[in-house]
């Protein structure tokens, strides 16, 4: 073992989550944030449309409201202190980003400028209330650079470019991770009292994602496979508005300005699914809208897709039909210009992508998979929680998309996943500082690399007769296609039996470039190996949940069941297969009821 | 349609030098990206082709590339846009380390000369709420917080070719997203920083990185405003 470091903290992951927990971790105990991007490259900086707080900057609004919206939102299955909690931090958790220096739009009294956003309401009126600040359609950029900009003058240390393998467990607690550094292919172990997952989510398992070739699962994964349980991983979120077939994401901000969605027929559909709230409905609801429409035939030419109308003109009709007003009363209206400065990035993605000018012209979109609800189980601490009495795992943190606290429940709100990130990243990073300052480190046995080691051998060493790209392609399709929007029985087993196929066959899978500087090829594989561990858990859960809850959609169990499934699941992986248990969900004030729109 | 790729390659633990190898793609659409082609390639041609990426939609910053002599994410550029025959090259003016993948600590290591920080030591407002900033405030640095730091630009300059010190314009719009921030106090000592001989004199307004930046932020305008600052003393 040549590359021994040694830390109090190590963070694993450099977007939101691990940069907050890294900036905090830092000021109480010795740190290293290990990411293996550039942090700056981090999935955080794709979200767009903003992160929520109770600012109340154009109109009242109660960190109570929000709390109801995201218990609303997650179809119950939310836990209600962990909400309220959130929800509570909120105000404070943006302030703090602002104070850091995060350059939001601003109102025309110089205050954090707010916007609509789909679940977000006035709970007196049922009216949208404007809660999601932002800058611009980049807010995630702001938040990713803000931060990285915050840590670098805090001098936190970054080993950039370095991918975890491994999680080291020494007498039942955290010993520290083993990574391998990709410009030299050497292994690295990282000797750690407390360690603080922020590895983001597992969307690249499905075909059409907004996520970035980085979502693969792998934090989840490595714990997955040191016998850490995963949380509630059928509920994966399907945002409704997804750039057709490319799956790019455009933001909810673009209805939450004003914009429309239109069928085939050149109809708005959705106040026949949301008759309240209409386009603003949340996102499983309009996902599934779209998709009904699309499969009773009213997708645009007959295709899997419908339109997305942000043209002034039809913002401005649609306004004066909903009775949408202005602040002052007056009727809203927008122009070219004002979309233009409130949504440039998406406007770009149009015309780069599309050749589509959203100015003048509609934008055809489809559902894409988005964001995974489930993930690590945490306590609202972010420490992370083993079994059904949620034992807390001595020094084992996690935060952020890869966590499951479970703040989203069923279905995540629009702007909860930047707010999550910053609020459980603080807190998980000052735990993690807090428990290494009283705890010793583990001695490491000799051999700590040896895992880490075997898969990668295994992946050079194969027989050559499959192909890793092929195998990913066929894996991506069919959770698309079987454990997506709308599930069945048959389909998912279809697809279970197909994942064990492919794990027979990852493991006839070579991987040619024998170098070790930027193996990129055994990065990918490597890669592989975790979605299909990630898909696995996804598809059993999934079939194993036989009613209909917020993302989770069984065609043969339509209706939701609180009788029988108002509980969280756990899965481990023991001898080869999942195995399934379960938690109970924390309500506190809001009993559950139907939900409605 | 077919679509031939010409791609830099360089195995440092193989090659003594460089060479380009050609790729023929049948079957492309006009709408996929050249990391599309890229991934194709690595996935049934050649699996050791090494490149970065990560968000495929041009907000990472991982992929920016020499496309056909021009900077540019292989994940905006279009086939449409960049023909049938591309020819695809890293980064000029910073280390190759494996085919299109370069070096980047240098440009790292620039941009953190610049204090990329807000600094604001004064007392937050008393009622613990947002800093006060017009709209108009605001707007006057939104271009700059645009970067995503591809390095397409400051790649791109021949001023940075030609030094080994240059501090390079994404640096340079890193402190003008700051100088130009009025929340933020630090702006007379990040003016002392880029007036040294390493910062703004070495641009001579060639252009390049305007025009290689996949976030159309207008750099060389930006630039000419901290120039302007350090001619006039007043930042505005």
């Amino acid at each position: 073992m040549n590359n021994v470091h040694q830390f109090d903290v190590v963070v694993v992951g450099a977007g939101g989550a691990g940069l907050m927990a890294g900036l905090y971790a830092s000021r109480g105990a010795k740190t290293a944030v290990i990411s293996k991007l550039y942090p700056t490259r981090s999935h955080t900086g794709a979200a767009q449309g903003g992160i929520s707080a109770a600012l109340g900057n154009y109109e009242e609004d109660k960190p109570e409201w929000h709390s109801y919206d995201t218990v609303k939102g997650s179809d119950y299955l939310g836990d209600q202190d962990a909400i309220e909690f959130m929800c509570n931090e909120a105000i404070d958790a943006v302030l703090e980003l602002e104070h850091m220096g995060l350059p939001f739009d601003r109102t025309p009294q110089g205050k954090i400028s707010q916007r609509p956003f789909g679940g977000h309401t006035n709970n007196e009126t049922g009216k949208p209330v404007r809660r999601a600040a932002h800058a611009a359609d980049r807010t995630g950029h702001m938040i990713l650079q803000t931060l990285y900009q915050q840590c670098l003058k805090n001098k936190v240390n970054f080993f950039d470019e370095y991918q975890v393998l491994d999680f080291l467990i020494v007498n039942g607690k955290t010993a520290g991770v083993i990574a391998v550094e990709l410009a030299t292919g050497e292994l690295h172990t990282f000797h750690a009292k407390s360690v603080v997952f922020a590895t983001g989510g597992h969307g690249r398992i499905f075909e059409v994602t907004s996520n970035a070739y980085a979502y693969t699962g792998d934090g989840a994964a490595v714990l997955l496979r040191r016998g850490i349980p995963l949380e509630d991983m059928e509920f994966f979120q399907f945002h409704p508005t997804g750039i057709y077939k490319l799956g790019i994401l455009i933001t909810e901000g673009v209805r939450g300005e004003g914009g429309i969605l239109i069928n085939g027929l050149g109809e708005r559909f959705m106040p026949k699914y949301a008759p309240t709230v209409k386009d603003l409905a949340s996102r499983d609801v309009v996902s599934r809208a779209i998709y009904t429409e699309i499969r009773e035939g009213r997708g645009v030419n007959g295709q899997n897709y419908v339109y997305l109308d942000v043209r002034p003109e039809s913002v401005i009709k649609y306004a004066a039909m909903d009775g949408r007003t202005n602040l002052d009363g007056t009727p809203y209206t927008i122009t070219g210009e004002q979309v233009l400065a409130k949504l440039p990035d998406i406007i770009d993605f149009c015309r780069v992508y599309l050749g589509v000018d959203p100015i003048t012209q509609m934008m055809p979109i489809q559902p894409t998979a988005h964001y995974t609800m489930g993930g690590i189980p945490t306590n609202k601490f972010g420490e992370v929680v083993i079994d059904e009495n949620n034992t807390v795992f001595p020094g084992l943190y996690a935060a952020g998309e890869c966590a499951c606290v479970s703040v989203h429940g069923a279905n995540r709100l629009g702007t909860n996943s930047l707010l999550d990130l910053v609020v459980f990243g603080k807190y998980a990073g000052l735990k993690a500082a807090e428990y290494a300052n009283q705890a010793e480190f583990e001695t490491l046995p000799s051999d700590v690399e040896s895992a880490a080691r075997s898969q990668f051998d295994a992946l050079r060493n194969g027989s050559g007769k499959e192909n890793a790209f092929d195998l990913s392609t066929e894996m991506k399709k069919v959770m698309f296609e079987e454990v997506g929007i709308y599930r069945s029985e048959k389909g998912m087993k279809a697809a279970i039996q197909k994942i064990q196929e492919w794990k027979a066959r990852y493991q006839q899978v070579k991987v040619s470039d024998a170098g070790r500087i930027f193996n990129t090829e055994l990065l990918n594989a490597w890669e592989l190996g975790n979605m299909l561990d990630i898909a696995e858990v996804v598809a059993e859960c999934a079939l194993n949940r036989k009613e209909s809850r917020g993302g989770h959609s069984r065609e043969d169990f339509p209706n939701r069941d609180d009788h029988n499934w108002l509980k969280h699941t756990l899965a481990w992986k023991k001898n080869g297969k999942v195995e399934i248990g379960y938690k109970p969900v924390v309500i506190t004030k809001h009993k559950p009821k139907e939900r409605v729109y | 349609m077919q679509v031939t790729l010409k791609i830099f390659r360089y195995n440092p633990e193989v090659d003594t030098t460089f060479h380009y190898e050609s790729y023929v793609i049948e079957n492309a659409q006009e709408t996929d990206r050249v990391l599309d082609l890229l991934e194709h390639v690595k996935g049934y041609n050649d699996g050791t082709l090494s490149f970065r990426r990560s968000c495929a939609h041009g907000v990472c910053g991982s992929d920016a590339l020499r496309i056909n002599g021009r900077n540019m994410l292989a994940c905006k550029a279009l086939v449409r846009d960049v023909g049938e025959k591309i020819t695809i090259e890293p980064l000029l003016g910073l280390k190759v380390v494996k085919d299109l993948i370069v070096d980047m600590e240098p440009f790292f290591d620039n941009y953190k000369k610049v204090l990329p920080w807000f600094i604001n030591d004064s007392p937050l407002p008393a009622d613990g709420r947002e800093r006060l900033q017009s709209p108009e405030q605001r707007a006057r640095f939104d271009d700059t917080t645009k970067c995503i730091m591809c390095a397409a630009c400051t790649t791109s300059c021949p001023s940075f070719w030609a030094s080994d010190d240059y501090l390079g314009p994404a640096a340079l719009v890193a402190a003008h997203r700051f100088v130009f921030d009025s929340r933020d106090e630090a702006a007379a000592e990040r003016m002392e920083i880029v007036s040294e001989t390493s910062g703004l004199a070495r641009c001579h307004t060639a252009f390049n990185c305007t025009m290689a930046c996949p976030r159309e932020i207008q750099i060389t305008k930006a630039i000419g405003e901290l120039k302007m600052a350090t001619i006039t003393g007043r930042v505005e």
